[in-house]
């Protein structure tokens, strides 16, 4: 299955992408993740959060949507 | 005649206005996402504002913070705001708090107001700002920034989720840097301040749909913007909840996380700069041999303190990774900081380092 990953913030800055394509065949989103750890190393210690069909989720939820977003927080003003 | 183009506008009209003369609302931090919250909150006339800020203005503010003036240079953030302000609208109250937000202040001063709006630059008031906000039952207008990028949302609004719910804990402290460390395009939190005002100006008019239970992402050089849904994470309001009766009491460092932080064994031995700790009472086996370890048993940690190396990161393991975490939550209370817990026991390390002799040196 074709996700398509959005990147915001430190974790675009950590991929240098606001977003690709990729390839995955597991059910849950923990199994995008795995994909996305392993093809970018910098990830490893961002903190960030999941959505799914603009829906932020759990990543042990099952994976049913085309669009992942990978958020991390923000703490300026 | 002041208010006359909010009142021609049939959707607020002098009823309206009423209401935002009527509405008291609580601004955290003077800075770059405040300077237009408060300057758009009092030409709109909210009866009472307040402003809560311990910083002093300094000559690199004045690239964003636009409340301000080389006059300004060296005085508290809040009481220049509030010279401005008074200025630009006579007719409205406000009161400045000079000190830094804490647990002990927060709760009695979001009382005093209706809504909270959240313009603060760091995450220990952020979470502090957010757990008030939820035992109060206030709603919490957030903005956040990051280079080119801003985070906008309103949280506990009639039962709708709250910061908490989107992120449960803080992330660690030094691993997200901060617009005075990384800077910041100066315009970005007068757009992302700006739309703040205009929910908390919602929220008092109920109108429109208010930004609960949604996350606006902003981007400056892109301009799209992402609405990503929010679900209410009733566990996390809870857990807040809970806390009520003692939050006045809880220190105000950084490190609130609920749960300890754990490292996995293998990320350890990974790392350069690190102190094995192995928390077990000298009789226990088996040994972890291989790697280097300062023996502390969970008994002794207190009186032994002078054998942790804190130039290092220290990873902590016991048996079964109970101790571990517990002698984690000790040291931290003790001020030392960056302590992990293994969460697997001295028996899996061991049959790790068995299984994986040959691939390290340590």
């Amino acid at each position: 299955m074709h996700i398509h990953v959005k990147y915001f913030g430190q974790i675009a800055e950590a991929t240098k992408l606001e977003s690709e394509t990729i390839e995955c065949h597991g059910t849950q989103i923990a199994n995008v993740l795995n994909i996305i750890y392993a093809k970018h190393e910098l990830l490893n210690n961002k903190k960030f959060t999941v959505a799914q069909n603009q829906e932020f989720v759990d990543p042990e939820t099952l994976l049913t949507g085309a669009e992942i977003a990978l958020l991390p927080p923000f703490s300026g003003g | 005649m002041r208010y006359n183009r909010h009142i021609i506008l049939p959707e607020i009209g002098q009823e309206g206005q009423d209401k935002i003369s009527q509405a008291k609302v609580l601004v955290i931090g003077a800075g770059g996402l405040g300077c237009p919250i408060l300057q758009y909150l009092a030409a709109a006339g909210v009866g009472t504002l307040g402003i809560i800020d311990f910083d002093v203005v300094d000559l690199s503010n004045l690239q964003r913070q636009i409340l301000y003036g080389s006059a300004s240079l060296g005085k508290n953030k809040a009481e220049a705001a509030k010279q401005r302000l008074q200025d630009l609208n006579n007719q409205i109250t406000i009161n400045t708090y000079t000190e830094k937000l804490t647990h002990s202040n927060a709760v009695d001063l979001f009382h005093l107001y209706d809504i909270i709006v959240d313009g603060s630059d760091n995450f220990e008031t952020r979470y502090l700002v957010n757990d008030a906000a939820i035992i109060c039952n206030k709603p919490l207008v957030f903005g956040a920034i990051y280079k080119f990028e801003g985070q906008i949302s309103v949280f506990n609004y009639k039962s709708g989720p709250s910061y908490r719910c989107l992120f449960p804990n803080p992330p660690e402290a030094g691993t997200v840097p901060n617009c005075s460390d990384i800077g910041v395009l100066g315009v970005l939190p007068g757009i992302v301040g700006t739309m703040q005002a205009n929910e908390v100006l919602k929220i008092i008019l109920n109108l429109g749909t208010v930004l609960s239970g949604k996350l606006l992402c902003y981007n400056a050089l892109t301009l799209q913007n992402s609405i990503l849904k929010i679900n209410r994470n009733q566990a996390n309001i809870i857990s807040v909840l809970k806390e009520k009766d003692h939050f006045k009491n809880k220190s105000s460092s950084f490190n609130c996380e609920i749960t300890p932080i754990e490292i996995q064994f293998k990320d350890a031995l990974n790392k350069d700069n690190i102190q094995f700790i192995d928390v077990r009472e000298a009789h226990e086996l088996p040994k972890v041999e291989n790697i280097n370890v300062t023996y502390i048993p969970l008994s002794k940690l207190e009186t032994s303190l002078h054998k942790i190396d804190l130039s290092k990161k220290k990873a902590l393991f016991c048996k079964s990774g109970m101790r571990s975490k517990h002698a984690v939550k000790v040291l931290k209370e003790l001020k030392i900081n960056n302590c992990f817990s293994i969460p697997q026991g001295a028996q899996d390390i061991v049959k790790y380092l068995e299984k994986n002799k040959q691939n390290h040196g340590k």
